[in-house]
């Protein structure tokens, strides 16, 4: 799979782009020497690429976010550092952007100088088990909302449809007609399918472009600490 | 079965008051509860429903008490400072004896706080959410199913009894995202022509929604019906979960997020042969006093799992007439406690007592 210069996540709120760009900047460490991460999510203070700074920062990823972000502060602000994204060349970036259109505004100021340069893909992320996106029609609705806000165009669309915990190689499946029909009716090419690792097996000859994915966004507050005790 | 979604806490809530039939929802933006208005301020326009960002915690609150008044099914939303500005609203809707459903997002308290979740709420919403004689019907719910499931409930038991009734959330529950379903069965219709101030048609004498009443045997008399309907209410409508108690010698008693920390530590404990089972309050008022009171019968210690500074523990310890040892297992200020702040605690309660 070849990769553009800047790629973007964008999507409904809760469809799952920041963990998708998580995965996708670590995967992006493997062939280029620097990679970026920028988390411009302006509307929601929790689940943030920020929550990942370490495993990021661990394998030589920079992450560029709000000074407010994870400080509780609940303050919408852009990274000042955010233009780094577009004047260092030599870096290959994933921008995390907000959901909906309420969070894809912010991304707006930097359309003209992505547009520009042209060396970017936009990926679209849907996922048919959120309530607000269950068809064609409403989530291509929320992909027309998102483009008017940044002033881009998607390029491409990944199908993250899960239902958390109770995903199975059915419930990916039983997805796969509503990315066709999206990837159809938009004339956007379905770039991945993304999985479950535990599932990459089962579903890889059966899905397009299936690609494995690992959990790094904080879940469940209550599975922590599971073997502290009782040693 | 219904094909399941998954869901922010925050958003079925919501949806879930859709479908329970609430068509007027009057908030506030506040964090971590913010998704409630964002989701209505989508839904309501398509569903010939009314969404209004009100300018105040307080007009919201009062926007409630007319929808309310005309008969409709209304639901305003907040997270915990939020909520002590509805309190003066909160308590005419109880004078008044209006329905309504009011969700409480807590957060770490007192004063701003922080955005972190939190059970701080407890005495609020079980003893004082607002002035003078009246109680809510408070419903706590552990995951986003029973977000859905409570929602649905608590309108119903807010019409059943012409009461506000309160979801107490908070911010875990409301942040999480799980599957659920959303088939929730038929809506209970209410006849609510008696008293509600929605147009006579010249056909009959005006209905009159008030909680002025300036002669005191009148307002007396009003307080002590409502407390008949309280009581009813204390002898229906509890109710509770209880995990592994069968064989327990230790009850953790807790809702909420809390409960689910204290489900896992359960789980650990039994591994190591403490006998640990938890009764689980889903409504906070009623709440469970009997289950308790039985249970001391049989164990040697309780525990009160919270995110407070200790709230709930005093109504543990009433239902049980202090037969037994509660001790306070707590985190606070935004932080939630761990597994291992649990299984400490269950090994301090499994001390008490000696002959075991």
């Amino acid at each position: 799979m070849n990769n553009k210069r800047i790629t973007l996540f964008a999507g409904h709120y809760g469809s799952g782009k920041t963990n998708i760009s998580v995965n996708y900047a670590l995967w992006l460490k493997e062939k280029h020497e620097k990679v970026i991460i920028a988390d411009l999510d302006i509307v929601n203070p929790y689940f943030r690429s920020k929550d990942s700074e370490k495993q990021l920062e661990e394998r030589g990823i920079h992450l560029i976010s709000s000074e407010y972000a994870n400080s509780n502060v609940d303050v919408p602000a852009m990274p000042a550092e955010a233009y780094a994204i577009i004047d260092d060349k030599q870096a290959v970036a994933v921008i995390d952007v907000g959901g909906d259109d309420r969070g894809a505004l912010a991304m707006g100021r930097y359309a003209p100088a992505i547009l520009e340069e042209n060396d970017y893909e936009m990926l679209f992320v849907i996922n048919k088990y959120r309530p607000l996106t269950p068809d064609c029609a409403s989530t291509l609705a929320v992909m027309h909302e998102i483009e008017t806000a940044c002033r881009m165009k998607f390029t491409g669309i990944v199908n993250n449809s899960n239902l958390g915990d109770e995903t199975d190689e059915e419930t990916v499946l039983n997805s796969a007609a509503y990315a066709d029909e999206i990837s159809k009716t938009s004339g956007l090419p379905i770039r991945m399918t993304t999985v479950k690792e535990s599932l990459y097996d089962k579903l890889k000859e059966k899905v397009v472009n299936c690609t494995p994915i690992k959990l790094y966004v904080k879940q469940s507050w209550a599975k922590q600490e599971e073997d502290l005790w009782l040693k | 079965m219904a094909e399941k979604v998954l869901m922010k806490g925050n958003e079925a809530l919501a949806e879930a008051a859709i479908m329970a039939g609430c068509r007027h929802y009057f908030g506030y933006p506040i964090t971590p509860q913010t998704e409630i208005a964002a989701y209505m301020a989508k839904r309501m326009p398509v569903i010939g429903g009314t969404f209004l960002q009100a300018e105040s915690e307080i007009a919201a609150i009062n926007m409630i008490y007319g929808a309310a008044a005309a008969g409709k099914r209304a639901m305003t939303s907040s997270s915990s400072p939020g909520i002590a500005l509805k309190s003066e609203g909160i308590s005419y809707l109880a004078g008044s004896d209006l329905p309504a459903l009011i969700i409480n997002v807590q957060r770490g308290g007192p004063g701003l706080g922080g955005i972190q979740p939190s059970q701080s709420d407890y005495f609020q919403s079980t003893k004082s959410a607002g002035h003078g004689d009246f109680k809510l019907i408070v419903l706590a719910p552990a995951s986003v199913q029973e977000m859905v499931d409570l929602t649905f409930k608590g309108f119903d038991l807010a019409d059943k009894y012409r009461m506000p009734a309160m979801l107490l959330s908070d911010g875990t529950m409301g942040q999480m995202m799980e599957p659920v379903s959303l088939e929730m069965g038929e809506v209970k219709e209410y006849d609510k022509s008696s008293w509600a101030a929605c147009g006579t048609k010249c056909e009959r004498k005006h209905n009159v929604v008030n909680s002025l009443f300036i002669q005191p045997e009148e307002l007396e008399r009003y307080n002590f019906e409502r407390y008949e309907r309280y009581a009813q209410i204390e002898a229906n409508e509890v109710m509770y979960d209880e995990y592994k108690m069968e064989d327990a010698e230790i009850c953790i008693v807790a809702y909420g997020v809390a409960a689910r920390v204290s489900q896992n530590a359960i789980d650990k404990a039994r591994e190591a042969g403490i006998k640990v089972g938890m009764i689980r309050p889903i409504t906070l008022w009623p709440f469970p006093k009997a289950v308790l009171n039985a249970a001391a019968d049989k164990v040697k210690a309780f525990i009160s799992v919270e995110l407070s500074m200790g709230q709930m523990i005093e109504d543990v310890e009433l239902a049980i007439r202090c037969k037994k040892p509660v001790l306070l297992c707590n985190r606070v200020g935004g932080m939630i406690p761990t597994t291992e702040d649990v299984l400490n605690s269950i090994n301090k309660a499994n001390s008490v007592g000696g002959d075991k």
